[in-house]
C-alpha cells in the first residue's frame, strides 16, 4: 500500500488531526458569530466559510516562529491557526478593549498583532499586498530567511496596488508568497466579470514568478503549493503566486443577500465539496478519525467557544476617551 | 559650517543619517546611480549600495513598500520623483500610514519619511509645479514638514527620518539650488511641530513657510527702508500646526497676511485663518488677508501664464503694504 498523502508532504498523523481541529474550530466559530449578529449582539460578521481548507493549508506551511502573515478580512481559519485564540477572535467581535488586532477601534476580520507576526490590515481591498513586499525587503535586506504570506480576494487581484506589489517583488526576487483566494465571488460579481484569464495564476507570468493554482478544498494540496513556495523564498528564488480555488458557502457578510445574485441550489452543490467534509471522509478513510473523536472534538471545541463568548461579551469596552490616543508616538 | 544650497543640506541629511542608522534606507525612482532627478541622492548609491534602491515606476508600492519596511522596523526614506506624482500612493499615505498606529491600538507604528520636490516658477507646467501639502494637511497621523532654508533641510530632514511616525517632506524644487546658507557640518536636529519666528515686525505679520519665506524677508527687507516694519513667522510643519506660534504671532501686529505657493480655496492658509478667527479674533486691527495662487487647476508652461500662477516677492511686498496702510 502506497503511502497516505499526508505522509508523503511530510506530514504526520497528529499535523493532519491539528489542521483538522483548526478547521472545526474556525467553523464552529463563524456559525456562532453568525448567531450573536442574529441575536443582534453583534454589530457585523464576514465569514470564512468554505475558505477553511485552503486558508489551514496556507498556514500550516509557514513557520510560525519567523514568518509573517499579512491576511484579508476572510482569514479566521488562518489567524487562528497561526495564532489567534478562539477569545481573541470573539474580543474583537464584541469590540472589547481585550481584542488584540484593535482594542475594538476596527471592524472585525480586520487582524494585525506584532507578537503574532500577524500584520495590521485595513478596509481598503489589497493595501497589505504591498506591504508584505516591504516586509519582504526588509527581511532580504537583514539577510533574514523569513517569508512573507500575503493573501487576498480574486476581486481584489484586480487592484493596482496588487500589480504594483507582485512587480517589485518579481523584479527583486522578494520571498512573498501571494495567496489568492477565489471563491468565485466579488460580493455579487462573479469570477468571470471580474477576470479575463483563465485563471489568477496567468497572472504570475507578468512578474517574472511562478503561478499555481490549486484546490482551495483540498488543505493537503494547498499545504503542498504553499512550501514549495515557502522553500522558494527561502532559498532567495523570489516570489509566488498561487491561486487556491474554492467557493464563499455564505453570503459577502452579515450586510449582503446572496439571494439576489445567485441560486440556492449552486449553493448547495458546493457545500458538498467543502473542505470541511471532504478532508472530514480523508482522515476516516485514513483511519485517522473515529466518529466518537470527531464529536468529542466538535463537543471540547463547543465549549471553549461557550466560555469565550461568555467572557466577550462580559469584557469591559475601552474607555471612551482612549478614542483620542495613539495617533501619533506619545 | 559650510555655505551650501538647499539640496546639498537634504544630500548631507540622507548621508549622515545612513552613516548613523543601518535600517535609514532610500527607495525611489533612478535614486540610484542617477542619483535622483534633482541629484538628492547623488553619491549615495557610491556609499550604501543597495541601501539606496531603485524602484520600479510604481508610486503606490513606493509608498506601500516603504510602509511594511518602516512596520517591520527599517527607517525607509521614500522618494516621490515629483509631488504631483505622489497620487497613485495617496491610498497608501492616507489609509495605511497615517492610521496603521491608530487602528492598531498602538501595536505597529510606521516611521517613514516621503520626500517630495513640489512647486513651480522652474517650467514645470501643471504636473511638475503642484503643491500637494493641502491635499495631506486634515489626515491626523500625518507630519508635514516644509523647510525654507537649507540649514531647516538639513535639521528637519534628520528629524523627519528619526521620527516614529510617517512625514511627509515637501521640498520645493526651485529652493534646491536657489536658496543657499551656513549648514553645520556636524549631527543636529530641528523639532517637528514648532514653527519658527524669522523676524521680529511691528506693523504687519506675514505667516508662510517654504520658498515664500525667502521671498517674504526680501520684500520685508525693501519695506524696511520705507518705514514699515514686518514680523514673519515660517510654520515649517504644516501639519499638524504650531497654534501657539501662530496665534502669538497674529497678535504681535494685529493685521495677518498669510501666504501659500498653493491654490487658495482650502489651502494650508484657510486653517491657519481658522485658527487666528477661533482663537484671537478680537486682536485684529485688519481683516486677516490671503495671498495665494489663483484658483485655477495648475501652474501653466508659458513664462507670463507661469508668472500670472506664481506668488512672487512683488506680490508679497504689495499685500505688506496694502495692510499695513490698512
Ligand atoms: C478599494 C475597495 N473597494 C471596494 C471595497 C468594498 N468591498 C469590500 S469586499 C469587496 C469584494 C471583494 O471580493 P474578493 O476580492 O473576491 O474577496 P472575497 O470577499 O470574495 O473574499 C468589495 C467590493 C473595498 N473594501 N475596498
Ligand atoms: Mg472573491
Amino acid at each position: 500500500m502506497s503511502a497516505s498523502k499526508h505522509a508523503q508532504l511530510g506530514l504526520s498523523d497528529t499535523d493532519v488531526l491539528y489542521m483538522y481541529e483548526s478547521m472545526i474550530r474556525a467553523r464552529k466559530v463563524d456559525e456562532r458569530l453568525w448567531l450573536l449578529n442574529r441575536a443582534g449582539k453583534i454589530p457585523f460578521v464576514i465569514s470564512c466559510q468554505g475558505h477553511e481548507g485552503m486558508q489551514v493549508g496556507a498556514a500550516m506551511a509557514l513557520d510560525g516562529k519567523k514568518d509573517y502573515l499579512l491576511p484579508y478580512y476572510r482569514d479566521m481559519a488562518m489567524v487562528m491557526h497561526f495564532g489567534m485564540t478562539t477569545e481573541n477572535i470573539l474580543m474583537a467581535n464584541f469590540a472589547k478593549a481585550e481584542d488584540i488586532s484593535s482594542g475594538g477601534r476596527q471592524m472585525p476580520g480586520h487582524y494585525g498583532s506584532k507578537a503574532l507576526r500577524i500584520v495590521t490590515g485595513s478596509s481598503p481591498v489589497t493595501t497589505q499586498v504591498p506591504h508584505a513586499v516591504g516586509y519582504a525587503l526588509a527581511g532580504k535586506m537583514e539577510g533574514k530567511d523569513f517569508v512573507c504570506l500575503t493573501s487576498f480576494g480574486e476581486g481584489s487581484s484586480n487592484q493596482g496596488d496588487f500589480h504594483e506589489a507582485a512587480n517589485f517583488a518579481g523584479v527583486h526576487d522578494l520571498p512573498v508568497i501571494f495567496f489568492c483566494e477565489n471563491n468565485k465571488y466579488a460580493i455579487s460579481t462573479p469570477a468571470d466579470r471580474q477576470l479575463a484569464c483563465e485563471s489568477i495564476a496567468d497572472r504570475a507570468a507578468g512578474y517574472g514568478m511562478d503561478g499555481v493554482s490549486v484546490d482551495g478544498n483540498d488543505p493537503l494540496a494547498v499545504y503542498e503549493a504553499v512550501s514549495r513556495a515557502v522553500e522558494r523564498g527561502r532559498k532567495g528564488e523570489g516570489p509566488t503566486l498561487i491561486e487556491a480555488v474554492s467557493y464563499r458557502l455564505t453570503a459577502h457578510s452579515s450586510d449582503d443577500n446572496e439571494l439576489t445574485y445567485r441560486e440556492a441550489e449552486e449553493v448547495k452543490a458546493a457545500k458538498e465539496k467543502d473542505s470541511i467534509v471532504t478532508f472530514t471522509k480523508y482522515l476516516k478513510d485514513a483511519k485517522l478519525l473515529t466518529d466518537e473523536q470527531e464529536e468529542t472534538i466538535h463537543k471540547q471545541i463547543q465549549t471553549e467557544i461557550d466560555e469565550a463568548t461568555d467572557h466577550a461579551e462580559q469584557a469591559a469596552y475601552a474607555d471612551a476617551e482612549s478614542a483620542m490616543l495613539h495617533v501619533y508616538d506619545q | 559650517m559650510a555655505m551650501m544650497n538647499y539640496l546639498g543640506a537634504i544630500n548631507l541629511a540622507l548621508k549622515e543619517e545612513m552613516e548613523r542608522d543601518e535600517k535609514v534606507f532610500i527607495l525611489g525612482e533612478d535614486v540610484g546611480k542617477r542619483g535622483g532627478v534633482f541629484l538628492a541622492t547623488e553619491g549615495l548609491y557610491e556609499q550604501f549600495g543597495d541601501r539606496v534602491l531603485d524602484t520600479p515606476l510604481s508610486e503606490s508600492a513606493i509608498a506601500g513598500v516603504g510602509i511594511g519596511a518602516a512596520m517591520y522596523g527599517m527607517r525607509p526614506v521614500a522618494e516621490m520623483q515629483f509631488a504631483d506624482f505622489m497620487l497613485p500612493a495617496v491610498n497608501q499615505i492616507v489609509s495605511e500610514a497615517a492610521k496603521i498606529r491608530y487602528r492598531s491600538n498602538n501595536d505597529f507604528h510606521v516611521p517613514l519619511t516621503v520626500r517630495a520636490p513640489y512647486g513651480g516658477g522652474v517650467h514645470g507646467a501643471l504636473y511638475h509645479s503642484q503643491s500637494m501639502e493641502a491635499m495631506f494637511n486634515s489626515i491626523p497621523g500625518l507630519k508635514i514638514v516644509i523647510p525654507s532654508s537649507p540649514y531647516d533641510a538639513k535639521g528637519l530632514l534628520k528629524a523627519a527620518i528619526r521620527d516614529e511616525d510617517p512625514v511627509l517632506f515637501f521640498e520645493h524644487k526651485r529652493a534646491y539650488r536657489l536658496l543657499k546658507g551656513e549648514v553645520p557640518e556636524e549631527d543636529y536636529t530641528l523639532p517637528i511641530g514648532k514653527a519658527a519666528l524669522k523676524q521680529e515686525g511691528e506693523d504687519v505679520t506675514v505667516i508662510t513657510y517654504g520658498l515664500s519665506v525667502h521671498f517674504a524677508e526680501q520684500a520685508a527687507k525693501e519695506l524696511e527702508e520705507t518705514g514699515i516694519s514686518t514680523h514673519i513667522l515660517d510654520l515649517r510643519t504644516v501639519y499638524p500646526m504650531d497654534r501657539d506660534a501662530i496665534v502669538d504671532a497674529a497678535k504681535k501686529t494685529g493685521k495677518v497676511l498669510l501666504v501659500t505657493d498653493d491654490n487658495k480655496e482650502g489651502s494650508v492658509m484657510s486653517e491657519v485663518a481658522a485658527i487666528i478667527a477661533e482663537e484671537c479674533l478680537f486682536d485684529l486691527d485688519a481683516p486677516v488677508e490671503r495671498l495665494a495662487a489663483p484658483d485655477v487647476p495648475a501652474m501653466p508652461y508659458a513664462s507670463p501664464l507661469e508668472k500670472q500662477f506664481l506668488v512672487t516677492k512683488d506680490k508679497i511686498q504689495s499685500a505688506i503694504q496694502e495692510l499695513a496702510e490698512f
